[in-house]
Parts: C-alpha cells; structure tokens; sequence
C-alpha cells in the first residue's frame, strides 16, 4: 500500500472533476498524509478475514409487483437545470 | 408556539446561523391545519437541509444542488407528518455531511451558541446549534460517523444514532450508504426517546431497514442502571484526548457507579484502526453515491462547457466544495483499478475485526460507557486547512458506524476555556437494537445531574 503512484490530476479526471493547478497541489499532500495514515492498516494480518460490506446480513428484499403512485413527469422535471417538452436536456454527446 | 420559535431565531439565529432557511408562515398554516391530540401534534422539528421534505429545498449545504426542491417527503418526514409535527427549516450542515465543524458548508460555518467563536461540530451542526439556542425544540440530523453524536456533545444536547437499519434512510441524501443513518438531537434523553418511537421503524423504501419490532423506547428509561454492567474500553482513553474531558467523563462513570451500575474495564483492540478503515470506507462509497450530481437531472450545471466530459468536469468542479471534492478523489482512488485490494477491500476485513471487538464486548457488557469526542469545542478556522486533525475529532464516534451499532451523547460537564464555559459528552454505546439499554443509562445518569438544564446565556 503505498501512495507514491497517486496521481491527483488523473484520478480526479476519472472522478470527472476538473481542478485548478493549485489545487492539485494542496490535494496531493493533503491526501499523501491522508493515506499515509490508512496505510495503518497493514499492520494488521487479514489473511484469515472475511470481508464485511454491510453491518448486518442483507438479503434480497422483495415485494408485490404492483403497481403504485410515483412521481409524475412534471416532478421529475422539476429540478432540471435544462428541460423542454418534458424532457431533459443534455450536452450533445454525438456529432 | 411557532411565532415564538420565529422570534427567538430572528433574536439569535443572525449570531448562531444555524438556518440556512426556514418558512415560518408555511410552518403556522400547517399547524393550523394539524390535529393536536396526536403526540406531536403541531411541534415544529427542525430538519438538517440533507432530508427531503416535500416542497422544501433540501441542497445539503452544497451548491451544486442550490435551488432544488424535494419533490418527496423522507419516510422519517411522513411518519413525523403522522404524528402531528411541522418539519420547520433547513438547518446548517457540512457539505453532504462530510465534516466534523459545519464549517464545509457551502453558505458559512455554524457558530457554537456556547461560544460562538468556536464551531458546534458537525457535520449536523445546524440541528445541534439551534436545539442547544433554544431556537428549535428538536432537531432531526444524520450520522455516518459521528456527526448526530460529536455536535450534540459540543453543544451540551443529546443526541442518538440509532442501529444501522433501524431508521429508514428513504429521503435522507446519501453519503455513505453503509453507514448512514438518521437520528435526533434533543434537549433531553426523553425527548430521543419519543422522537425514535415516531421515527423507526422497517420501511419498504429502504431495503437495508430492519424488519425488528419497535418498543416503546420511552418504557425503558425509569428502569436505572441498578443491575448494569458498563464496560470502559481502555482504548477511549489514551494520548489527545483532554484532561479535563477525561476527568468530567471519568466522573460521570463513577457517578453511573454510584447508581447501582456495575463497571469494568473492557478492551476494543482493534480501534486504532476505525479510523483508517472509516476514511477508505466512507469516501469510496461517497464517490459512488456522489457520482449522480452531473447537472442534467438537477441541481447546479456550469455554464458555456465543451462537450460532455468538460461539461460534467466544470459542473463538478463548480458545485463542490474542496472537502467533497477531496473525499470523492480520495474513494474513486481507492477503488481503482490496481488500488481496490490493498485499500477497499483490507478496509472492509478490518471492518469485520472492528465488528467482532464490539460483538465480543458486548458478551460481557451490557454498554460501552466513554468519551463523545477527545476535546471540547475548537475555534471556527483552526483546523480547516489540516483535514487530518478534522478526521480526529470523530475518533471516538466512528467505530459505532463501522459497526453499525447504537450510540448516544449525553451533557456530562463542562470544561473552562477563555472564559467561556464549554459542555462536554459522555457516550452510551450499546448493542444493535439495543437502543433501549443506552436510553436508559443515558437517562439514569441525566436524571441524577442538572448538566443538561444549563443554558448557554445566549
């Protein structure tokens, strides 16, 4: 576990964050020391350990496919930065 | 009673700033319109601005979702709705609850009413602030690690994280979806224990809820601490954290002693490692769950972008704050290719081991009695730019998420600084779905002292 191949710009590029040159800077050792301190955990032998994801056992939950009241298109809309006849709109993603 | 409650927040609020809104006349119509006889009837809830309530705006103190209206009440909201209160405001938070100072808002920090140059913690601030200013009767808040429990203790209230799953999260923005929950914070352990009677609960919005019966959690707290078995994790109490926190907690201990409880020194070993394994834990669910703020759907979008990656990059890099955007970089890294073993998936073993300790305690103990947070109050600014010694605040309250345990934070005394008096937490941890033992003792121990009767003279 070692943080010498994190590369700020480039994970921030898979985040899809944009940032400035200074605050790559300020990020990067920041979170150096960050994970400086999480590599804490390799000082514990978990070769016998379960991996645990949740607090409790979680099973599927189902239920009745039934019909029910949901949000209808005006509410969906609602909140959009950019809509027209009902629908979102979005940056062209093809030319 | 609301007129009054607008009174006192037009009195205090522009010191304390723990509204980022509120709407008094919506707030007196709907009281008008409530029938009195139910349990809340017609009590106004003060609600942290990460829960949706319909019609409401609900931004997390983020401006990537400035302006958005909730168009769905949370399951916590409709059953409060049920029970006659008027979910009132939107109080102050930390940026998508990530923070431990309110200070991460995207609208300015949250001033400690006790000391209002120093920070109510966080990252539920707000609903901690207001309740401890006498400017909201309750509060609702939310707790993934620490932050329902950390500002409740720096602001001399109580406040209860309940066992993961025993509060639908439906409605409540998600952080980390693991560890998030929704809970109180109020100006007494009764007051927690009504609030929880209305709010918990199995729901079939939320899948992770457990499907457990409720109890009248109110029926437990005359029981006393006669019989009790309190265990002190030797662990709690090590370098960083203050004299004199120790010294009001130590106290308090003896004094839940003196009640009739039994207490012995217990051992967590592995929680050296909670926060290590919290801060691999958290962020890289946050990055998961963060990534549906792309300013198509809602919310904020940038301006005059160039294409869609420079369109989701300026929209991202626009709306977030520098903590979130530290932590979503921080979860994408250590989820990424090359990366996920060593950090994601060690965390999630460790996070096994952290859930034994507990599991092992428990055996022995019917709680787990210790310091909320390692220090009084701090100064607004004094840890902003060292993200680190911000983590450390949540020290002692994390390891409950991890393990998706219950815990309260209780007013046990006060500690002297600049000549203000500052109100320190002793924390109930207790077993899942043992909510009812940690009420108990945490009302045991309040009954016996007056600390939560003291005011700030704000």
């Amino acid at each position: 576990m070692s943080s010498k191949n994190f590369d700020v710009e480039y994970v921030a590029e898979l985040a899809r964050i944009k940032l400035t040159p200074d605050e790559i800077k300020t990020f990067e050792s920041q979170l150096g020391l960050v994970l400086k301190h999480v590599a804490k955990l390799n000082e514990i032998d978990v070769s016998q350990v379960e991996p645990m994801a949740h607090s409790f056992p979680t099973y599927n939950v189902f239920r009745e496919d039934e019909t029910r009241e949901c949000l209808d298109r005006e509410a969906a809309l609602s909140n959009a930065p950019h809509q027209a006849q009902g629908l979102f709109i979005v940056t062209k993603v093809v030319e | 009673m609301i007129e009054a409650l607008g009174r006192r927040i037009d009195e205090v609020d522009p010191l304390i700033h723990g509204y980022l809104s509120h709407d008094l006349e919506r707030a007196i119509s709907e009281a008008g319109r409530v029938d009195v006889s139910l349990p809340l009837g017609g009590v106004p809830i003060s609600i942290k601005d990460v829960i949706s309530v319909k019609g409401h705006p609900c931004g997390c103190a983020s401006k990537i979702l400035q302006g958005y209206v909730a168009p769905y009440d949370a399951t916590v909201i409709a059953k409060l709705r049920a029970a006659g209160a008027i979910p009132f405001g939107r109080v102050n938070m930390d940026e998508f609850a990530m923070g431990s100072s309110t200070e991460n808002s995207a609208f300015g920090p949250t001033g400690n009413p006790w000391d209002i140059t120093r920070t109510p913690g966080g990252s539920s601030g707000g609903s901690a602030a207001v309740v401890a200013a006498d400017e909201g009767f309750a509060a609702l808040g939310s707790d993934t690690g620490g932050s329902i429990r950390q500002p409740a203790a720096l602001c001399g209230r109580v406040g209860l994280k309940p066992t993961y799953g025993r509060v639908s999260r439906y409605g409540l923005v998600a952080f980390a979806s693991s560890l998030d929950q929704i809970g109180p914070i109020t100006k007494d352990v009764r007051d927690a224990a009504i609030l929880m009677n209305i709010i918990a609960g199995p729901d079939n919005f939320d899948s992770t809820s457990l499907d457990d019966q409720i109890p009248d959690f109110t029926i437990a707290l005359e029981k006393g601490v006669k019989g009790l078995k309190l265990g002190l994790p030797k662990e709690y109490f090590i370098e960083g954290l203050d004299p004199e926190v120790e010294n009001a907690v130590r106290t308090a201990v003896a004094n839940l002693e003196s009640l009739g409880a039994e207490v012995v020194e217990i051992s967590l070993p592995h929680t050296e490692f909670a926060l290590s394994t919290y801060y691999i834990i958290a962020p890289a669910e946050a990055s998961a769950n963060l990534a549906r703020f792309d300013g198509v759907r809602y919310g904020f979008r940038a301006k005059n972008t160039n294409g869609l990656l420079d369109h989701y990059g300026k929209t991202r890099e626009e709306g977030f704050g520098p903590e979130v955007k530290r932590r979503i970089i921080l979860g994408t890294y250590v989820l990424s290719s090359g990366y996920y073993d060593a950090y994601y998936l060690r965390a999630q073993k460790v996070r096994s081991l952290i859930r034994q300790d507990f599991a092992t305690a428990f055996e022995r103990v019917d709680a787990i009695v210790c310091p909320t947070s390692p220090t009084p109050a701090f100064k607004l600014g004094e840890r902003t730019s060292d993200p680190l010694s911000m983590y450390l605040a949540d020290i002692f309250t994390l390891a409950a998420n991890i393990a998706g345990i219950c815990g309260i934070s209780v007013p046990c005394g006060f500690v002297e600084r600049e000549g203000k008096q500052l109100p320190v937490g002793l924390q109930i941890l207790g077993k899942e779905l043992n909510e009812s033992t940690v009420l108990r003792v945490a009302h045991a121990y309040e009954q016996n002292t007056d600390w939560h009767k003291e005011r700030p003279s704000i």
